[in-house]
């Protein structure tokens, strides 16, 4: 046949991984608060002096 | 009382206020006209300035939780309050150098119940934390461990203010990090429920996941179908062809088997019971589609739905969870108010005290109650006297006096003495505990939006059945395969998202964008009652606090207003709520010196003399002012009586310098500037206001006459209870119309869950915010106005996507059943329908960035 045989099974494979990793990342509750994050990361930089 | 006094249980002046530290540039030149506090950016009272010094305080709690900050090196705490101060920052309760010894805390119990054992030492433990706003408080408190040694580490869960905290128990104890947190500001709870709210945790997990597995389905399932879609057009080998379709089989047959079972299952439950709603025709498309598509992918003809199915399944659970947020932030608010009741009671048994749990107390148990601890049940004081805090229950800020006969209620703080209680009802007997169980059956109502697509379920599983009943009997000539084809692209086709997407995201749009606005809706429920254009019902307004400010003020000067101002500096020492008011009004309005005082005495029940400026001062009532033999002015004592009785609710103070009676300060509760406009903008949208108060019916009356409510809809001296039972006689005796009532929470947080909309204004009590479905981050009642006019504007943008979904669903049945439909009509279709939905509720004006003051 052609490339695609190999192509289409790939892209599925690849595309299962990005899944896995959100998954992964959301059990470890990377997703639970959505909101702190926002506030932490703009007011973080005098954390080390 | 000072605000020093005053207070909830919240210990320390709360920090939510943008401030400049160095708002003592401004004070050289503004003289003493305002000062802000350097904590928390109120005036402070003329008697608690102190010359020379860089940092003016309001009260005590502001100055302790000044103090923390300043020690710990953490000033930049008020820059970034600057930064930040978003609406809802500026809010402070008054709450006062109270404090609390949180000795249940260390309580082995607790220990038991609510801490996590990490190591040796270590210990994790969630606390609720009261007073949290915005990114700098998150910022705060998430350096505690700067603040006190041996905390680890400190993390807020900002929309939550559920801090989380790791202490090391050989350096610290729990008990000692709450008492930081209180004097900060940041009054701890112990977070309840930790059962209930992991199961929620896991929960929102297993939906994102699912999510992510439908939208990767979907999206690739789209990717293969554009190369099918393109050889529609140029032709496509067939083994090619039939490659594609394996693919998006397999890919379509996953989709259905993980995420789509949610819909599977709640349907299947749903038939069990004999009902029906929205998931069952959902899943009769879902399902009957993707099985008759693996037939034909393996007879390898004819069209198949993949795409149009795995991205219904997607955009389905979006609004799924869209809905669920919705639900949980309802019920979060809750869980603040399930932390306010002890842990443990100490119960007398013969001539002993043993440590009991709440749950094992029975009524008429003896308690004994200690000074910094929480009442643990409603009871009866018998031995002992005490002053109580029952703000969280009732927003009064003064301390109660408690003697022996008296009642006490549970949650309640113990501030002054041990006293003994006889306990008269326990758990979910106490005023507390039916306050919870009210907010908590409200909060679990559904949306009756979201019910409404669940009631048009049943119709639109018969309207679609009939249908595809009447495709089959028409197609059945062509042969069954036929038919059944045509039949099943009418249930893919017509399958109700937008119903189900629709709501949800219309919602959250409006109730995020309401937020941003200072108006924290909790729930669609309650923007859909407010909503409803027909039938508007009666709004209760509460007085004091809600139409007027709820703060003493000088409401006018008769006669000399430059001697006046002498009253002010005379008064400053004062704590009197009366001598307060006048020291920091006529310092704000006509320039007080508090510093010109020279020597001032208080004289119980009448008023105050002393010296100012050289000048003898001396003000009070008549009996005062007879006292030190001045004689009064007949004519200023007459007007001022005149205007007390126009506008009732007045009292005067007369104000006599060297001898003479030369001015009359009127003293009230001002009406809030924009109540009139307010109120009129309500009626114009067709409610039926209604005031209701606790203060006597002429008082009443004179308020609703300022802004413009007639007497016979103005009720006075309501109690609480009369307070919940006029909200409920208003809902019996009038059927559908809504009853919104609005209240600051002070004496009417039963009455406020009990409407079918509470609406708490700002600086409620605590246990209002939770018990109200809307609370106001703003100060006034035209963000009521505000509301009332964002809820229609949703309620017209959800009916006009639920309208646009049914339209694309009539032309798609349509052309299913005249067989014109195919795959790739289908895949336009549907995007089409929920592009629009999403357009809609997007481009709607509710809630909108423009001012629309009418």
């Amino acid at each position: 046949m052609s490339v695609i045989v190999i192509m289409i099974p790939a892209a599925m494979l690849i595309a299962g991984l990005a899944v896995l990793a959100f998954a992964r990342a959301a059990k470890h509750g990377q997703f639970d608060d959505l909101e702190s994050p926002a506030h932490r990361m703009l007011h973080d930089d005098d954390a080390k002096r | 009382m000072t605000a020093v006094q005053v207070g909830a249980m919240a210990a320390g002046g709360a920090v939510h206020a943008s401030s400049s530290p160095h708002a003592d540039e401004h004070a050289t030149h503004q003289a003493l006209l305002h000062t802000a506090c350097t904590h928390c950016g109120q005036a402070v009272p003329a008697g608690l300035l102190r010359a020379e010094a860089s940092e003016q305080f309001c009260c005590h709690g502001c100055e302790a939780a000044y103090g923390i900050i300043h020690s710990c090196g953490l000033e930049q705490y008020y820059q970034l309050l600057e930064e930040t101060g978003d609406v809802a920052s500026k809010q402070r309760d008054e709450s006062g150098g109270r404090s609390r010894a949180y000795g249940e805390f260390d309580d082995p119990v607790f220990r038991e119940l609510f801490c996590q054992r990490l190591g040796e030492s270590q210990v994790r433990t969630e606390f609720l934390l009261g007073g949290v706003h915005c990114g700098a408080c998150l910022w705060l408190l998430e350096r505690l461990p700067r603040v006190r040694a041996g905390v680890l580490e400190a993390r807020l869960d900002l929309r939550r203010s559920a801090l989380t905290v790791t202490i090391d128990e050989r350096a610290t104890s729990l008990s000692e990090v709450a008492r930081v947190l209180a004097k900060l500001g940041y009054p701890p709870h112990p977070s309840r429920g930790k059962g209930v709210r992991d199961v929620r945790r896991r929960e929102d997990r297993a939906m994102m996941v699912r999510m992510a597995v439908a939208g990767a389905c979907a999206g690739n399932i789209m990717l293969l179908y554009f190369a099918l879609y393109a050889g529609l057009f140029q032709g496509i080998e067939h083994a090619h062809e039939q490659l594609l379709r394996y693919a998006a089989m397999i890919l379509n047959t996953l989709c259905l088997a993980w995420p789509a079972n949610t819909f599977l299952r709640s349907a299947w439950a749903a038939i069990r019971t004999r009902t029906v709603h929205v998931d069952v025709p959902i899943v009769l498309g879902l399902y009957l589609g993707g099985i008759w598509g693996i037939w034909k992918t393996f007879a390898g003809a004819g069209d198949l739905y993949f795409d149009s199915i795995s991205a219904l399944v997607f955009f389905l659970l979006v609004g799924r969870f869209l809905q669920q947020r919705q639900n949980r932030s309802a019920s979060d608010a809750i869980e603040l108010l399930f932390s306010l009741a002890p842990l443990s009671a100490r119960k007398r048994e013969g001539d002993e005290l043993r440590e009991v749990s709440v749950e094992s107390l029975r009524v008429h148990d003896i308690v004994v109650v200690r000074a910094g601890e929480c009442f643990p049940a409603d009871g009866v004081i018998i031995e002992g006297q005490t002053n109580a805090d029952q703000a969280i229950l009732t927003g009064e800020s003064r301390a109660v006096p408690l003697g022996v006969g008296d009642d006490t209620l549970a949650g309640a703080t113990n501030l002054s003495s041990e006293v003994a209680v006889r306990v008269v009802a326990t758990g979910t007997q106490t005023r507390a505990g039916q306050l919870m169980k009210l907010v908590s059956d409200a909060a679990q109502q559904r949306a009756p939006v979201v019910l409404l697509a669940d009631r048009w379920g049943h119709w639109l599983l018969y309207a679609l059945l009939t249908l595809a009943t009447i495709t089959l009997r028409i197609w059945w000539q062509k042969g069954p395969a036929v038919a059944i084809d045509h039949a099943a692209a009418l249930l893919i086709a017509t399958c109700p998202c937008g119903l189900g997407l629709a709501t949800p995201l219309a919602m959250t749009i409006a109730l995020g964008r309401a937020a941003r606005r200072g108006l924290l809706v909790k729930g669609g429920a309650a923007l859909q009652v407010l909503g409803a254009a027909r039938h508007k019902g009666v709004l209760i307004l509460d007085k004091t606090g809600t139409i007027t400010t709820g703060k003493l003020s000088v409401v006018e000067v008769l006669g000399d207003r430059q001697l006046a101002v002498l009253a002010a500096a005379a008064e400053a020492g004062c704590s009197h709520p009366a001598a307060t008011a006048i020291a920091r009004d006529l310092a704000r309005d006509l320039g007080a010196d508090a510093s010109q005082c020279e020597l001032s005495e208080h004289v119980q029940g009448m008023g105050v003399r002393g010296i100012v400026a050289g000048k003898r001062v001396v003000l009070g009532n008549e009996a005062m002012l007879a006292r030190e033999g001045v004689h009064l002015q007949h004519e200023l004592a007459g007007a001022a009586r005149l205007r007390a009785g126009r506008a009732g609710g007045l009292s005067s103070v007369h104000v006599a310098v060297d001898g003479a009676h030369v001015a009359t300060l009127l003293l009230g509760d001002p009406v809030r500037p924009d109540a009139p406009r307010a109120i009129a903008a309500l009626r114009e949208a067709g409610w039926r206001v209604r005031v209701l108060s606790g203060d006597s019916q002429d008082v009443v009356e004179s308020v609703g006459r300022a802004v413009g409510i007639e007497a016979s809809d103005c009720m006075g001296g309501a109690l609480p209870a009369q307070k919940l039972e006029q909200v409920r006689y208003e809902l019996a005796s009038r059927q559908g119309g809504a009853v919104v009532m609005v209240g600051d929470g002070v004496n009417d947080s039963a009455a406020l869950a009990a409407a079918s909309v509470g609406i708490a204004v700002r600086g409620g009590a605590e246990a209002s915010l939770a018990a109200a479905d809307v609370s106001l981050a703003r100060e006034g009642l035209l963000p009521i106005v505000e509301l009332m006019d964002g809820a229609r504007g949703t309620m017209r943008a959800i009916h006009a996507t639920i309208a646009a979904s049914l339209f694309y669903n009539v032309i798609a049945a349509g052309l299913s059943m005249a067989g014109a439909i195919s795959p790739l009509l289908a895949a336009i279709i549907m995007p089409a329908s929920s592009l629009t939905v999403l357009g809609i509720a997007w481009g709607s004006r509710a809630f909108g960035t423009k001012e629309r003051g009418r």
